[in-house]
């Protein structure tokens, strides 16, 4: 066997899956399907199991915030993407499943590939979507006490950090130990 | 809202469940068990990972990392920046082998546009991205037999990779950042001194990977340590998604360089070495065996080296001759046209492209969608570290405490690539 074009890759998976697909599309050789996160794990496991297919392997989850620019396909707030590859034989897709704002959770793919396990943890710490079956849905990066999604394209590029937690001395002021009230004194950079 | 709350509401709302290490009952076991802490600031961890083991004696029950203390946002940088200024925040990802990390970032959006390099751009990538992947890999193995206490062979691989990065400074003019490629070709041509570098290069190396397996195969203390030490297998390399030389020191074949040439790699004859083992000492023989087939390569890549350009033709991709951008006011403006806010190059609203390319760790790939202004809508990177670390809990219970050394630098876990 061989690898499959992306045209033979899509048909596959619509023969299988009637009326599942809710779009397709696709750039320069490359394309990909979007998919109901109700069937997600179905056509997951399709993909991964079929011997023409054989998507052996998870080579990357993340997620676009369509905040900003909607795409008709897409009408949902966030896009969790899934790029698949074929070891055996070599060939690539990728997958798309659209979330809701009010509700972000998307079903895990920690029993189909074991590489959704740090995928889904960094998606998650960084659009807040949650992965239901991901046993370890920890913050990954940023600190576990920190509340934000710092990949939503709402959330600023510059913000409060933590330098302004502590009182700013200029020169010329005296300074006031009792003085805790640090946040009128510190300049707030925002965008 | 503010993050500086009570420090007491703070704690329960945002960690309902702190993890407990040690339950009351296993602490009453008189100190038997016992919480490590490793890292941050570890020489073994090379950078700054955290790892909490939980041991009996020297013996290592559960590990749990801890990562993020280098994370510094290069995908929401990304999201500000033009699509030639975000090179330069790549440099900064894998910072042994910054060339990888250029040429794949350029090469993703070469793609997006639709473009393609002339032969010798795409013959100097392929050339110094080699070169790199030496710099890399030696330092890799040097620093395993550091970690193992053979001081000596880390200071030899050193002076290698400073000779390295000799030719990298003589290319373009720094040693460690070296932001080499521009959207549509390189910034600058090699010099001419540059062969006669690189040919001193390929004759000293194979005597030096010589001299470092005689030091290393064979000694009793470094192979003892090594063998069946963090042992992965196939199956569960693939099933994580495991890349580069790690998966294939676990018998996985696995090369983007063969499964999805770039840059005219399906012109080189080269060979993917594989072994069987998995463990630690088939990752340091694996990168050995990597460097003698990336000094063919780059032996190649000399010769079908031939003067022509180095950037597309295409003046809307290009970007100028900064000399010139001083003496005529047709560069000038060219230069204006590519650089100055809403210019630039502006891939077609809602194209999106994943490319993955083969850095010295693994499967680098970078997925970018864009919306049709000057900055990529979105950026993202797919290290191969995290993927490559992922696993690394799943491969500590039952060994000592120096073997989460051996296997650590074994991985070879870049913090810069690991945390963006």
């Amino acid at each position: 066997m061989s690898a499959l074009s992306q045209e033979a890759i899509i048909e596959a998976v619509k023969s299988q899956f009637e009326g599942k697909i809710i779009a397709e599309g696709g750039h320069n050789g490359q394309s990909y399907i979007v998919i109901d996160r109700d069937d997600l794990i179905e056509i997951s496991k399709y993909l991964k199991e079929t011997p023409e297919l054989k998507f052996d392997m998870l080579s990357d989850v993340t997620a676009v915030d369509h905040l900003l620019m909607e795409v008709d396909e897409i009408p949902e707030r966030y896009a969790v993407v899934y790029q698949l590859t074929s070891f055996e034989l070599g060939h690539r897709f990728r997958v798309k499943v659209p979330v809701p704002e009010e509700d972000t959770v998307v079903p895990s793919l920690y029993e189909v590939w074991r590489a959704a396990s740090w995928g889904e943890r960094e998606t998650h710490d960084m659009y807040g979507i949650e992965f239901d079956g991901n046993p370890d849905l920890r913050r990954l990066l940023m600190p576990s006490d920190y509340d934000g999604f710092p990949l939503r394209k709402d959330y600023p590029l510059r913000g409060r950090g933590e330098r302004d937690d502590f009182q700013q001395i200029r020169r010329g002021e005296d300074f006031d130990a009792e003085d805790q009230s640090t946040e009128e004194q510190s300049p707030h950079l925002t965008t | 809202m503010s993050r500086l709350k009570d420090p007491e509401i703070r704690q329960l709302e945002q960690n309902p469940e702190p993890r407990v290490f040690l339950t009351e009952e296993e602490d009453e076991l008189g100190g038997k068990r016992m919480v490590l802490n490793m890292g941050p600031q570890h020489p073994a961890t090379h950078g700054t990972l955290r790892v909490v083991l939980v041991t009996e004696g020297e013996r290592v029950v559960e590990a749990d990392c801890e990562i993020g203390y280098l994370h510094t946002g290069f995908e929401k940088l990304g999201e500000y920046m033009t699509y030639t200024q975000f090179i330069t925040v790549t440099d900064r990802m894998n910072y042994l082998s910054a060339i990888n990390n250029n040429v794949g970032y350029a090469l993703a959006c070469e793609e997006l546009l639709g473009i393609e390099v002339p032969e010798r751009a795409q013959v100097l990538r392929v050339l110094l991205c080699e070169i790199s992947r030496i710099a890399d890999h030696i330092l890799c193995c040097g620093l395993q037999a550091m970690d193992l206490g053979a001081f000596s062979a880390m200071l030899w691989c050193f002076e290698e990779r400073e000779k390295i990065y000799d030719i990298m400074e003589l290319v373009c003019g720094a040693r460690l950042t070296t932001s080499y490629t521009r959207i549509g070709g390189l910034f600058r041509d090699v010099p001419e001194e540059f062969d006669g570098k690189v040919n001193q290069l390929l004759k000293g190396m194979p005597g030096v990977l010589d001299e470092l397996e005689t030091m290393l195969i064979g000694n009793r203390i470094f192979e003892d340590r090594l063998h069946g030490i963090g042992v992965i297998k196939k199956e569960e390399a693939l099933n994580w998604g495991m890349s580069g030389p790690i998966a294939r020191a676990s018998g996985l074949a696995y090369d983007v360089r063969k499964s999805r040439p770039y840059s005219g790699y399906e012109n080189y004859d080269f060979d993917v070495p594989t072994q069987t083992a998995g463990d630690s000492w088939a990752r340091f023989v694996q990168r050995m065996a990597e460097m003698r087939e990336s000094l063919k390569i780059i032996q190649q890549a000399l010769a079908k080296l031939k003067p022509g350009p180095i950037n597309v033709e295409n003046k809307k991709m290009n970007l100028p001759e900064k000399a010139d951008v001083y003496q005529n006011i047709e560069s000038l403006i060219h230069h204006f046209k590519q650089i100055m806010l809403g210019h630039g190059v502006q891939p077609v609203r809602g194209t999106e492209i994943y490319t993955p390319t083969e850095a010295p760790n693994g499967e680098l790939g970078f997925y970018i969608v864009s919306d049709g202004e000057m900055n990529p809508y979105r950026v993202r990177v797919r290290p191969p570290s995290i993927y490559n670390y992922a696993m690394f809990t799943q491969l500590t219970p039952g060994c000592m405490i120096s073997d989460i050394v051996a296997i650590l630098s074994s991985l070879n876990v870049i913090a810069g690539e690991l945390d963006r």
